[in-house]
């Protein structure tokens, strides 16, 4: 039993002592950072880790550990609003396309999810940055997008099995409509589940955000983002590789995070669902 | 089976209609235009107008609409505004960098995946499957571009085994084109081999699990004998599934990976003829993308309709 | 003792390889930041187009030398007539298309008034707006009539867009350039490479080089492992300048600093709210650390300047000294301008990295003497789209890279919107002076009155870094035009 409960939490402990750790990070840049980001010492640039700036400097001579916890707060803030859109449009219409399930409304929103996943993400967001410009807010819907179709289809897939269980027959019987149903019986027995996705996409979303940064569609100077350091680095890495590598570590072990906080979540909340991927 | 079959059609034409829609009217309202663009600063206006007309842009929304896409269904996409070259030309000279590239891409994951997921699989819980699940866990962490900024940074410039980027073409020889791949494939394979090889190793267990493989090991089968000879075969449906979509992935997702190794590929294509505003190659090559992907769908459903009748209703 | 005897012997080793065992080489390849859209320099802007055809495919009149100065091309010689209204080329004889075509007057006529035409296409269209007609008088002589005497004009046919093209093969310039160079064009690999091959019926002095090929290498550690691994020979813009000094100290390599005609500047929306206002214009040009943002943004590499003008110029004016580095000058006049603390102006970025990098020092720069910026990154069609013709901002930084080019600060409605009435009558008088010392004069004042009315922040001169195998001689140390003239270059051993 011990051995079970151990195994049990193996990736969850991990994992959401990594997420804690650099959500922690983003909250505290609000209160304190060793140095400033804002002023730039050009005199000071590209110092590699030392006693001061433990992380070393930017080419612009920014503290770079500075610059990480600051630009965590993008970094997170766009994957994890991306994945609230994906949730706030996406489950709604996974839960209709059920509840109509084979219909014509049913019909329509599957092949709009089609429709999206027809695009290849990056190319969305191309589009979307080539009309409004590049910018956080712009990254953020076209992550988001995406999401939409990932939630609409398992919220519809999970949902529809539901359908046919006894409970769902006996609110039913009992007159509710579907979209009472939709709300107080399926709904609450696939929060496991979107939760679980919902932290998959996330660390999808911070991936996301560092290759739109990296190819300068992501956030905009001077708000610092993890993938526009990486992107300011990438010329650097010949002369100053920690330029690139900190930045890339932090991703690394954020999403990292992430995905075993969503297998743990998983194993955690369903044991049923265990199978670790 | 027909009528499926045709609603399907139906539905896939219905598809591609809006999808065309959708990226004509997104492409339209973009800020700049190509004839500015290529004329630069010091070019009047008048001038500016007469490569516009020149170019066909002065003709309506409408007309310029329907012109493109009558001409995408005779195979005519259109000449390119920069380059003057017919955008046919330039997608086929650009799918011979991104379709090798994808083809090896993927090759090298399944290469990487398939050992691994099946050792992972026949040892579970044991080192083997905690080392391969570490390892994979850790490769899809990894951005590729990332990855691919370090091979770079080792291989082609301390070592230089390879070169740092660029294509030379095919007309050098197959393993001048492959050299000036690898790198990039590796940066691509290495997520993709990750995810493949988690899919393959749940999907092997799922199948150990299911009734048959359990009588068939209650005969007296080992563990090993049973995965060689039930569970892989039955586990391949998922993970064909997944390498059906790697595929179109990398072959339009590798834009950011083409970007660090300055290939001409598809994806770049897109990005370069989009910030050119050479509108109508962005919108050809991103229909040809979609077109791509909506037909890969099709025939995975119909294949699994036929397969399953069961599908043919609702999922 | 040991090192020194094997290292000699090596020496000598190498000696008997490269030097007389092996002809020089005599193919070269060149590095380029940027892929040209098409060869057409006729009908597009792109310097990259100049950079593979100027001097080697294609020919004008007259040319540009490596020190800027205009030369005899396409004309052998000309006579300036009617008080500088008439111009009378002699043409060159015997001289072929690439493709066996004879060049005549025809096709001087031909290509002039393609340009000027109602439906010219040519980005600058401007250089022959004084041009009322072209008369072919023979063969070989061709007179070119002018509205107003001009000055300007040998200097004007010396552009890349003003080079002579056959009515045969002029529509197909774009992709199968045929014209009267050295070097003909014989293959392209989009988005890797242009190769072209010396032209062995060429009219004036062979080239060394039998081959030449253009690698484009937009990728900045690309271009460092391309240059490092040997693949390219030369890279006459090298496009990082953070990885010069790493070159530098490589024995193989060479780094040279050239000049540029690119100014590179701050520019301000004149009639914008806030920067209508001289005292504001004045404060940002004092807020402004030039040296922080050359090392800053292109690692040291560049000259600071004080107004619209290239240093390496004659006529040249050192007026740094009107926009020092003062904040507390720009917080005392922000303040008398009554927008002290209260100013938000955007900040629009194209993408090259003196305008990335630049910006982002100068949005910090700005802050510190309490104006805030909103930085946005463009691309350049919506920078023409919205900074250019939609005058929609209120500062951007852009290199304005044509030679000599104050004049567009009397242009009308010019994005930078200056106006000045004082400023056109001079560049007006200018553009019909002939006399080189009245010239010399009114370059002065032009540059002295565009400093003084703190029009634009003025930032540095762009430098021409560029990185060659110490082997080549005869490349441009500077760039008085967007070329890579290959007519005189070649190996040494």
């Amino acid at each position: 039993m011990a051995s079970t409960t151990r195994k049990r939490f193996r990736n969850l402990v991990p994992g959401a002592f990594l997420v804690v750790l650099f959500f922690g990070a983003a909250i505290v840049s609000f209160f304190y950072t060793p140095f400033d980001v804002e002023t730039l010492n050009i005199k000071q640039r590209m110092l590699t880790p030392n006693a001061v700036n433990w992380l070393g400097t930017d080419h612009f001579g920014r503290d770079i550990l500075s610059m990480l916890m600051v630009g965590a707060r993008t970094s997170l803030a766009v994957a994890f609003i991306a994945v609230g859109i994906g949730l706030l449009f996406g489950v709604p219409l996974g839960l209709m396309a059920a509840s109509y399930r084979g219909g014509w409304i049913d019909e329509f929103i599957m092949r709009g999810n089609d429709l999206v996943f027809a695009f290849p993400a990056l190319v969305i967001a191309i589009m979307i940055t080539a009309v409004f410009g590049p910018g956080a807010v712009n990254a953020i819907i076209a992550i988001g997008i995406f999401n939409i179709p990932v939630f609409a289809r398992l919220t519809r897939g999970a949902s529809l099995s539901l359908w046919n269980r006894e409970f769902i027959m006996a609110a039913r019987v009992a007159g509710k409509n579907s979209a009472r149903i939709s709300i107080e019986h399926i709904l609450p027995n696939i929060t496991n589940l979107l939760i679980v996705q919902g932290t998959i996409q996330f660390s999808l979303g911070i991936l996301a955000e560092a290759g739109l940064s990296y190819v300068g569609l992501g956030a905009q100077p001077p708000t610092p983002s993890w993938g526009r350091m990486l992107a300011d680095s990438q010329t650097l890495t010949t002369i100053a590789p920690h330029l690139a590598l900190f930045p890339g570590m932090v991703i690394v072990l954020t999403v990292l995070g992430l995905n075993l906080l969503g297998d743990g979540l998983r194993d955690w909340l369903d044991p049923r669902l265990r199978r670790e991927r | 089976m027909l009528f499926y079959l045709f609603k399907r059609i139906t539905s896939l034409i219905a598809t591609l209609v809006v999808a065309s829609l959708v990226v004509f009217t997104v492409i339209e309202v973009v800020p700049g235009d190509p004839a500015s663009y290529m004329l630069g600063m010091n070019a009047s206006e008048d001038t500016v107008q007469a490569l516009k007309t020149e170019l066909g842009l002065n003709q309506g929304r409408i007309p310029r609409y329907f012109g493109w896409v009558s001409g995408m269904l005779r195979g005519d996409f259109g000449t390119s505004y920069t380059y003057r070259t017919p955008v046919a030309d330039m997608v086929s000279e650009r799918l011979m960098v991104s379709l090798p590239l994808a083809l090896s891409a993927l090759t090298l994951a399944i290469v990487l995946a398939f050992p691994a997921g099946l050792l992972a699989a026949s040892r579970r819980g044991g080192a083997v499957d905690s080392i391969v699940m570490a390892i994979t866990q850790l490769g899809v962490a990894i951005p590729n571009f990332w990855f691919a900024m370090w091979l770079v940074l080792l291989f082609a410039i301390k070592w230089q085994w390879f070169s740092a980027g660029g294509f030379p073409g095919w007309d050098i020889g197959f393993w001048g084109g492959m050299k000036a791949l690898t790198l990039p494939a590796i940066a691509l394979a290495l997520p993709q081999a990750s995810i493949l090889a988690r899919v393959l190793r749940s999907s092997l267990l799922d199948v150990l699990n299911e009734d048959y493989v359990r009588t068939a090991r209650a005969k007296g089968l080992t563990r090993r004998q049973a995965l060689w000879r039930h569970a892989l075969r039955n586990a391949m449906i998922p993970v064909l599934t997944i390498i059906g979509l790697q595929f179109s992935f990398l072959l339009a997702g590798a834009i950011i990976i083409e970007n660090v190794f300055f290939l001409p590929g598809l994806g770049r294509l897109i990005f370069q003829s989009i910030a050119q505003r050479d509108l109508i190659v962005v919108e050809s090559v991103i229909m040809l993308l979609v077109f791509a992907v909506v037909l890969v769908t099709f025939l995975v459903d119909i294949a699994y309709a036929w397969v399953d009748p069961r599908m043919r209703r609702g999922h | 003792m040991k090192f020194f005897t094997r290292s000699v012997t090596s020496l000598m080793l190498a000696a008997v390889f490269s030097g007389s065992a092996l002809a020089a080489k005599t193919d070269i390849t060149i590095g380029m930041a940027l892929e040209p859209p098409n060869l057409d320099p006729t009908g597009g802007a792109a310097a990259a187009i100049d950079e593979v055809v100027y001097a080697n495919i294609f020919e004008g009149l007259t040319r540009f030398g490596a020190d800027g100065s205009v030369n005899p091309a396409l004309a052998s010689e000309w006579a300036i007539e009617e008080e500088g209204k008439r111009y009378v080329f002699t043409l060159q004889s015997g001289v072929k298309y690439h493709d066996g075509a004879d060049f005549t007057a025809e096709d001087v006529k031909f290509s002039l008034d393609r340009a000027r035409g109602e439906d010219s296409t040519n980005a600058q269209k401007g250089l022959f707006a004084n041009i009322t007609d072209v008369e072919v008088i023979d063969d070989t002589t061709v007179a070119v009539n002018l509205e107003n005497p001009d000055g300007n004009l040998l200097f004007n046919l010396a552009w890349g867009d003003a080079i002579i093209l056959d009515s045969a093969s002029a529509e197909t310039a774009a992709t199968a350039p045929v014209g009267t160079g050295p070097f003909k064009f014989s293959n392209w690999v989009q988005g890797d490479r242009i190769d072209i091959e010396r032209n062995p019926d060429y009219w004036g002095e062979a080239v060394a080089l039998e081959k030449a090929t253009f690698k484009f290498i937009s990728e900045p550690t690309a271009a460092f492992a391309a240059l490092m691994a040997g693949d390219v020979d030369a890279f006459p813009n090298y496009p990082a300048p953070e990885n010069l000094p790493q070159l530098e100290a490589d024995p193989r390599f060479s780094v040279v600093l050239g000049s540029t005609e690119g100014e590179t500047i701050l520019s301000m929306n004149n009639k914008s709210e806030a920067l209508s206002d001289v005292r504001v214009r004045k404060a940002i040009a004092h807020a402004i650390d030039r040296q922080a943002i050359i090392d800053g943004a292109m690692f040291g590499y560049g000259t600071p300047i004080g107004s619209h003008f290239a240093p390496h110029h004659p006529s040249y004016l050192d007026l740094t000294g009107n926009s020092p580095f003062d904040q507390d000058a720009a917080r005392a006049l922000l303040k008398e301008a009554g927008v002290e603390g209260d100013l938000t102006l955007s900040l629009k970025l194209p993408p090259p990295a003196y305008a990335r990098r630049g910006g982002e020092i100068i949005a910090a720069q700005l802050r510190e003497v309490g104006i805030d910026t909103e930085i946005e990154n463009v691309e350049w069609a919506q920078w023409l789209e919205q900074v250019f013709k939609g005058k929609d901002f209120d500062l951007t930084i852009v290199s304005h890279t044509e030679p000599l080019d104050i004049g567009i600060y009397a242009r009308d409605d010019y994005y930078f919107q200056y106006d000045n009435p004082n400023f056109k009558e001079l560049i007006g008088a200018f553009n019909v002076e002939t006399d080189p010392e009245q010239r010399d004069v009114m370059l002065k004042q032009a540059q002295t009155m565009v400093s003084e009315d703190y029009v634009n922040g003025f930032l540095f001169q762009l430098a021409k870094t560029g990185v060659a195998n110490n082997k080549i001689e005869g490349l441009w140390a500077n760039q008085p035009t967007q070329a890579n003239d290959l007519t005189g270059v070649s190996w040494t051993d």
